[in-house]
């Protein structure tokens, strides 16, 4: 009964951990869909963090935490859309710079405003999403397995939790059941047929970089205002880069993507729980071997185990009309 | 006579300092199929993309059905009831049928309904005009043919009323291009209107009611396709008088200079595309291969000429072996008198970014003359190269010209100048004439008959049945990797499709 318990804890940790990696993942999932690439998630969810933590600590509510994430992670998506699309300059570089600017000014601004090292203040309970308890999950807490999975596993987590996991669905209803998502599957493999549909190929993109903004705002507000109580600096630790792995290895598509990130989020909870604790056969294992799995998986899983993965065949490359 | 279906006035609109249409006319009757000729780069497709909202004109006005008209995007076209079918198809390619159709024309915002009332209205368009095809295959699973029928139905399910085809015959075969040709009467009985861009004359003789010509930015002349001739509209076209037909004498066929015997070559995806070949080609002979695209002959000819490696089989060149299956490479083999001219130019055949004189060394720029010391003769290679210009009458004639500021039709004389310059034993050419203009087309073939008449071998691979046939004193047909059949030049156009879609012999077919 111990062993269940332990599973339930490490699953429970699971799905706390691959929340930001899956809200990152699914805003990569727009933009690279509609052809632009973004490496500059990282940046989007650490300045949307930074956000997140500093209104959050100066107006006390995490509601106000979130829409401040929201907002400057859309206007970092948009900075890069205007670079990519109206200006059609190199997709990566200008996701690389977002990713500096991210880096630097959330560091210099925070030191700035609240000087704690780059910190923003700790913040009490209302300036965070806490946990939503489902329905009788006390009561039946004491349950063996079902009881226990409901409780903990399921029961429990922040509101930003349940949005993440209901986006999945959400995401494939969008792409494969509505306009939208057909006019943003087509423009990511030949802009110029939907640019002789009529349709108008910058405002369609736009619209992608913006959901992806969105979306990486949350993953920012999530970083510091549910997992933890405050931003500190480099909070990110690489997850946008992960979420990139992820969304190649789930081959663009939202089911997949959930998956990917579940498994990544599993090998860091696995790190976080045996780290330092003696394994059967192997005896000891130094606790960085842990924390180095899921950048090791990365570079294995890129490296070819997917099989090929194909990207939208118009991604990386700025539309112009052709004579 | 009803009032035209589309009337320009006065259409002006140019790109930087290049004049692409100057002051056109142009009047297309409702109900009839209206052929637009001209060499490339005469300003066809820039006037069409005008016309569909593509490009905006620099001045001039556009009726439709007897309407003053603004066309500012495709949308204002498609409105307009105006259909496009263009030459590199607009299609995504991973979609299927039914959502290539609905793209951008998808009604509501949920897919469900828009998809099934997709679904009748295809079956009602196959029904009407005889356009079959599969709502739910995937495009690239489609042969060319229907995906450009997909093409045409994107265009009615639009409601078009109005079809521009742009060059749709390039990637058919002879049969494909006869149905789609069925097609367009049809949609004409309808009482749809066609406008049909090509550069073949023989299309426009063959299907068209009318016709106009275009010549450097201008329109030159309209004309009734029953008043008319083929010689008219080329002279019209060029703006002299042009020789159609290649003159040639018969061929003097010497030794054996190329053997290939029982040669397969996969690709990179472990597809046989050319299947146990076996053929010679002799000393003052021209050996045509025939074939649609993507039978074989691309690499056939890549793998003669060292850039692919062959999985098994044996070439000789001048009886001693060339190692294809392992380190044959085009360098030795340009030592050992054998010159290919690449089917893509651009991508094989010339550095565009370099300038005129670099390109026309390229590949022999370690022949003793070309160099003083370990460094190029830069002077030697401009006068080499201005020799060639003057030999191959390359325009314009300036060889410190960047390579893409050359019109097609010149790039591909600087290639066929190096090529021919280096006076091979054996010349391998692909699609000599791929986007070229009548008058270099007509210089082209004169210079590829000379050489035979020296007493080279020449291989000439082309998509273009007519220049096989006017070239070849040997037509061998390439289809589905093999060589199905060895025909003489007076092979008549039937019998060769017929080969080339594989069907093995006219009695087979009935």
């Amino acid at each position: 009964m111990e062993f269940f318990t332990t599973i339930v804890q490490i699953l429970d940790s699971t799905v706390r951990l691959s929340v930001p990696l899956l809200l990152a993942c699914l805003a990569g999932l727009y933009s690279e869909r509609s052809g632009i690439f973004d490496i500059g998630l990282e940046g989007k969810m650490l300045a949307g963090a930074f956000a997140a933590g500093a209104a959050a600590a100066v107006m006390g509510s995490a509601w106000a935490g979130l829409a401040m994430a929201v907002l400057i992670s859309v206007g970092l998506a948009l900075v890069h859309g205007f670079a990519s699309i109206t200006h059609r300059g190199n997709q990566i570089v200008s996701g690389v710079a977002i990713n500096f600017v991210a880096a630097g000014s959330t560091i210099i601004l925070g030191q700035a405003w609240f000087s704690q090292g780059g910190r923003t203040p700790s913040l009490a309970a209302e300036g965070r999403f806490g946990a939503v308890n489902l329905p009788f999950a006390d009561a039946v807490a004491d349950v063996p397995i079902v009881g226990q999975i409901y409780s903990e596993l399921l029961s429990g987590h922040s509101l930003l939790v349940y949005f993440a996991f209901a986006m999945v669905p959400f995401t494939w209803w969008v792409l494969f059941r509505t306009r939208f998502g057909l006019r943003l599957r087509a423009v990511g493999e030949n802009p110029a047929a939907v640019d002789t549909a009529g349709i108008s190929v910058a405002w369609l993109r736009y619209r992608a970089v913006i959901c992806t903004g969105i979306l990486c705002g949350f993953a920012g507000a999530y970083l510091a205002l549910a997992m933890n109580a405050g931003f500190v600096k480099d909070m990110t630790a690489g997850r946008g880069f992960i979420a990139l792995a992820a969304l190649i290895f789930a081959k663009w598509r939202p089911v997949p993507a959930m998956m990917a990130c579940l498994l990544f989020g599993f090998l860091d909870a696995a790190a976080i729980r045996l780290g330092g604790s003696p394994l059967p056969i192997v005896g000891r294992v130094p606790v960085q071997f842990f924390q180095a799995l899921p950048y090791v998986l990365t570079v294995v899983l890129l490296a070819g185990f997917i099989g090929k993965a194909i990207p939208p065949r118009a991604g990386g490359q700025p539309y112009v009309k052709e004579r | 006579m009803a009032e035209a279906a589309i009337e320009l006035v006065g259409i002006n609109k140019s790109f930087g300092a290049v004049h692409a249409n100057r002051d056109i006319d142009l009047k297309v009757h409702r109900g009839t199929i209206h052929g637009i000729i001209g060499e490339n780069g005469a300003g066809k497709s820039t006037l069409m993309s005008i016309l569909y909202g593509f490009y905006q004109a620099d001045s001039g006005s556009i009726s439709v059905n007897g309407k003053p008209t603004t066309i500012d995007t495709p949308n204002d076209a498609i409105a307009a009831g105006i259909g496009m079918v263009h030459q590199h198809f607009m299609l995504v390619e991973n979609f299927t049928v039914l959502e290539n159709v609905i793209l951008g024309a998808e009604g509501e915002p949920l897919l469900n309904t828009s998809i099934a009332k997709a679904r009748s209205e295809l079956q009602r368009l196959e029904r009407d005009y005889g356009l079959e095809v599969d709502p739910d295959a995937v495009i690239e699973q489609l042969p060319v043919g229907l995906q450009q029928r997909v093409e045409i139905l994107k265009a009615l399910y639009r409601g078009a009323d109005i079809l521009i085809l742009d060059e749709p015959t390039g990637v058919l075969t002879p049969a494909e291009a006869d149905h789609l040709f069925r097609i367009l009467a049809q949609l004409k009985d309808e009482g749809k209107t066609v406008v049909l861009i090509t550069h073949k004359l023989r299309e426009i003789m063959a299907i068209t009611d009318a016709v106009s010509v275009m010549r450097q930015g201008e329109m030159v002349a309209t004309r009734k396709t029953s008043e008319t001739t083929v010689e008219e509209l080329a002279e019209l076209m060029v703006g002299r008088r042009v020789l159609l037909r290649v003159e040639k004498g018969d061929a003097n066929p010497g030794d054996v200079k190329l053997a290939v015997r029982n040669l397969t070559v996969r690709d990179s995806r472990g597809v046989t595309m050319v299947d146990n070949v076996s053929f010679d080609v002799r000393a003052g002979e021209i050996v045509g291969i025939a074939g649609v695209a993507g039978n074989g002959q691309s690499e056939l000819i890549e793998s003669i000429s060292g850039i692919r490696r062959a999985l098994s089989g044996e070439v000789t060149l001048d009886g001693s072996p060339i190692d294809v299956t392992g380190t044959a490479d085009p360098g030795e083999l340009r030592e050992r008198g054998m010159a290919h001219v690449p089917e893509d130019r651009h991508h094989v055949g010339l550095v565009l970014q370099f300038e005129e004189n670099e390109n026309s060394i390229l590949g022999y720029h370690d022949k003793p003359q070309y160099l003083s010391g370990p460094l190029l003769n830069r002077d030697a290679i401009v006068a080499d190269a201005k020799d060639k210009i003057e030999k191959y009458d390359i325009r314009p004639g300036n060889p410190m010209l960047k390579t893409a500021n050359f019109s097609g039709g010149n790039q591909q004389k600087i290639v066929l100048a190096r090529e021919m310059d280096a006076d091979p034993g054996v010349l391998i050419v692909g699609q000599p004439t791929r986007g070229v203009d009548v008058g270099a087309i007509e210089f082209i073939h004169k210079r590829l008959i000379d050489m035979r008449d020296q007493g080279k071998a020449v291989l000439l691979i082309s998509v273009e049945l007519d220049e096989i046939r006017s070239l070849s004193d040997r037509i061998l047909v390439m289809f589905d990797g093999r060589i199905v059949g060895e025909r003489g030049p007076d092979a008549t156009e039937g019998e060769l499709g017929l080969l080339m879609a594989g069907v093995e012999s006219k009695e087979a077919a009935e």
